[in-house]
């Protein structure tokens, strides 16, 4: 199946004062119809970067300086913001990390919903209110009918990040970018709010770029995770094969420090050091100056993303060309 | 929100209290009416005479006491300078210092308002930079140079525009109006414009400044992520976000304007309070200068007020719960 968004060598730069920092390097991946793909990596790596850029609303001035994306088969990373504004809302949908702050304060959230659908799908007033409550019953909030006119602050948290999603997927976009949606609210409420979102986008067939640094909610919701590192994506898979097996040095690092639930640890695992800042990221792999398994090549050619059995990892034991290579890649032969 | 109401118009009493104490103060502290009124040549007699009438032989809070109940009922008593009632003074001077600053005030926040969002949306237009430079030069150059300016160019050079004075004025019950002539809106302009360049510029610069704030919120941002159109984000959303501040602002102005018209009625001649407060002081008129020091508390306690019932009207946050417990 033709894939519904299309990601190439996308190239995210910021110019400062003290020289141009690039925040996305390189960076490629798919999303097929009704997939959901999972973003993780520390803070800092560029997830958040990439669903904005998605989107169409990188922060100046922050700017696409390469690549292509593709939705439809159709560019669109290069539209004038008339033509981006007609694709967001209507094609591309987006829930924000912090429910408390993504809502207008002033306006209710039904004169909210009714607005993104009227400008989205062109509906009379009637029509639009009607769809708003059905979309606020949709996300599970008691008592629509009555709720649709109430303001964000007389919601609580967990129940204003639904009305956000309802607000996502009123005019029924075919990808939802949903950066970090669980991340601000309570525990007990971020299990609730993912199933939600992840049954009404199987529902719906609608495609789902999840951005999070959370592996639980990855591993629960995923299909595929793409895992990023300074700016660039280090290893991209099915979930089940990132989880269990996986094959870039970063991932085993980040897979070994989710502290297991099963047995008692003395100390934690993590991985020595820091991810480097925007300004000065290493020549070759930028992970190599934390790599256990760095060799020559690594500190020169940056690798690109390769077969790794199972996904592919930009790490070069898993090229045949290496002079060292991955134990499990030299099985495989 | 009645209950909000009343706890507001209780608060303002003691505000009014104050005012009316120093008002008073000034009778018993400020110069010597009774020198001023009898002028050179008296008998003592004649001066116990007026000094009986003046109620001065009472003790001091027996004179509050009546001074307050005269004030409630809205007598000053008489001018020492014209020798007429302070009530009827000041209600013939009220409606030219009011219309004054009503289109002072009008001027500022329609020019100031769309100013402050263009400049705010379009931060590095050359206009904005325009906007941003004359801003500065009304923030920074004193009301008299700007009204002696204005009439430089437009009374004396260009002879457009009358340099003094209300024109021509029609008598709407006991209000005199000049809105309704022509000679009258004309002669309003140059001190509309001196009076409110000040409030222009600050409101441009404050809508601007919140207008940065809010382009960044998350809301924003998430109405473009809505698909929503720009002028509904900017209009809609934004601007409404930025009220709360700017009818602080604009309110208070709104006071300062009726207050502190002074200069430019002196400037521009005008037969508002503020010349008769300036001609007042000139003479010691202290019943006009306490009947004035009053009239304006009250207009800033009455804005004081609407601008509290504004901010329910435009922030719904505030009116849950029986807001007005809370806080102010």
């Amino acid at each position: 199946m033709a894939p519904l968004l299309e990601v190439r060598d996308l190239r995210v730069e910021f110019p400062t004062r003290r020289g141009t920092l690039t925040a996305l390097d390189g960076v490629s991946f798919d999303i097929a119809p009704g997939e959901v793909l999972g973003m993780v990596g520390e803070s800092g790596a560029g997830k958040s970067m990439t669903g904005a850029a998605i989107i169409g609303l990188l922060e100046p001035p922050g700017r696409i300086a390469g690549g292509e994306i593709r939705l439809n088969g159709k560019r669109i990373d290069n539209l004038p913001y008339e033509q981006m504004r007609r694709i967001r809302g209507r094609e591309i949908g987006a829930i924000f990390q912090d429910p408390l702050t993504t809502l207008n304060p002033l306006y209710t959230v039904g004169r909210q919903l009714v607005e993104t659908i009227q400008s989205n799908l062109g509906l009379d007033a009637a029509e639009a209110r009607r769809r708003a409550v059905h979309w606020l019953e949709q996300v599970g909030i008691p008592a629509a009918a009555q709720r649709v006119d109430s303001y964000p602050h007389e919601f609580s948290g967990g129940m204003r990040q639904r009305v956000v999603i309802a607000l996502a997927l009123c005019a029924e976009p075919k990808l939802i970018v949903a950066d970090e949606p669980t991340t601000a609210l309570d525990v007990s409420i971020q299990a609730q709010v993912i199933t939600l979102l992840k049954g009404l986008a199987r529902d719906k067939g609608t495609s789902m770029m999840l951005v999070t640094h959370d592996m639980g909610v990855i591993a629960e919701t995923a299909d595929r995770v793409a895992v990023m590192y300074a700016g660039r994506i280090a290893e991209i898979g099915p979930v089940r094969e990132v989880v269990k097996h996986p094959k870039h040095p970063y991932t085993r690092g980040l897979m070994a420090s989710i502290p297991p639930l099963d047995r008692r640890v003395e100390k934690l695992a993590q991985i020595d050091g820091s991810m480097p800042r925007l300004s000065a990221i290493p020549p070759g792999c930028a992970f190599n100056p934390r790599c256990p398994e760095v060799f020559g090549r690594c500190r020169v050619e940056r690798p690109v993303l390769l077969e790794a059995g199972g996904t592919r990892a930009a790490c070069w034991l898993y090229d045949p060309a290496s002079e060292k290579r991955a134990p499990e890649a030299m099985r495989h032969g | 929100m009645l209950a909000f109401v009343i706890s507001r118009i209780l608060q303002a009493l003691p505000v009014m209290a104050v005012v009316a104490l120093i008002s008073f103060a000034m009778f018993a502290y400020v110069g010597d009416p009774v020198a001023i009124m009898l002028g050179q040549d008296f008998t003592e007699a004649q001066r116990q005479a007026l000094v009986a009438s003046l109620g001065l032989d009472q003790p001091f809070f027996v004179q509050f006491a009546k001074f307050l109940w005269n004030a409630l009922h809205g007598e000053f008593g008489l001018s020492y300078r014209l020798s007429r009632p302070v009530a009827e003074l000041i209600a013939e001077r009220a409606p030219a210092t009011l219309e004054l600053a009503f289109c002072a005030a009008l001027v500022s926040i329609c020019i100031g308002v769309p100013m402050g969002v263009y400049t705010g949306l379009y931060r590095n237009s050359w206009l904005s930079r325009l906007f941003l430079t004359f801003s500065l030069i009304g923030v920074s150059l004193p009301t008299f140079l700007i009204g002696i300016l204005l009439i430089l160019v437009f009374s004396v050079w260009l002879g457009w525009l009358p340099s003094f004075g209300r024109g021509d004025t029609v008598q709407v019950g006991w209000w005199s109006t000049g809105l309704l002539t022509a000679s009258g809106l004309k002669a309003l302009i140059l001190p509309s414009i001196t009076l409110g360049l000040f409030q222009l510029t600050l409101i441009m610069r404050l809508v601007r400044a919140e207008m940065l704030e809010v382009l960044r919120t998350d809301y924003i941002k998430f109405a473009r992520a809505r698909g929503l159109a720009n002028r509904v984000i900017h209009f809609g959303h934004a601007l409404k976000n930025t009220l709360v501040p700017v009818i602080t602002v604009a309110g208070l102005q709104l006071g300062g304007i009726i207050a502190f018209a002074i200069v430019t009625e002196t400037v521009f001649q005008w037969p508002g309070m503020g010349l008769l407060f300036i001609q007042s002081v000139n003479s010691a008129d202290i019943p006009v200068m306490a009947a004035y020091l009053m009239l304006i508390a009250l207009v800033f306690v009455t804005i004081n007020l609407v601008v509290d019932l504004l901010y329910y009207a435009v922030d719904p946050r505030l009116r849950v719960g029986g807001g007005a417990a809370r806080g102010h």
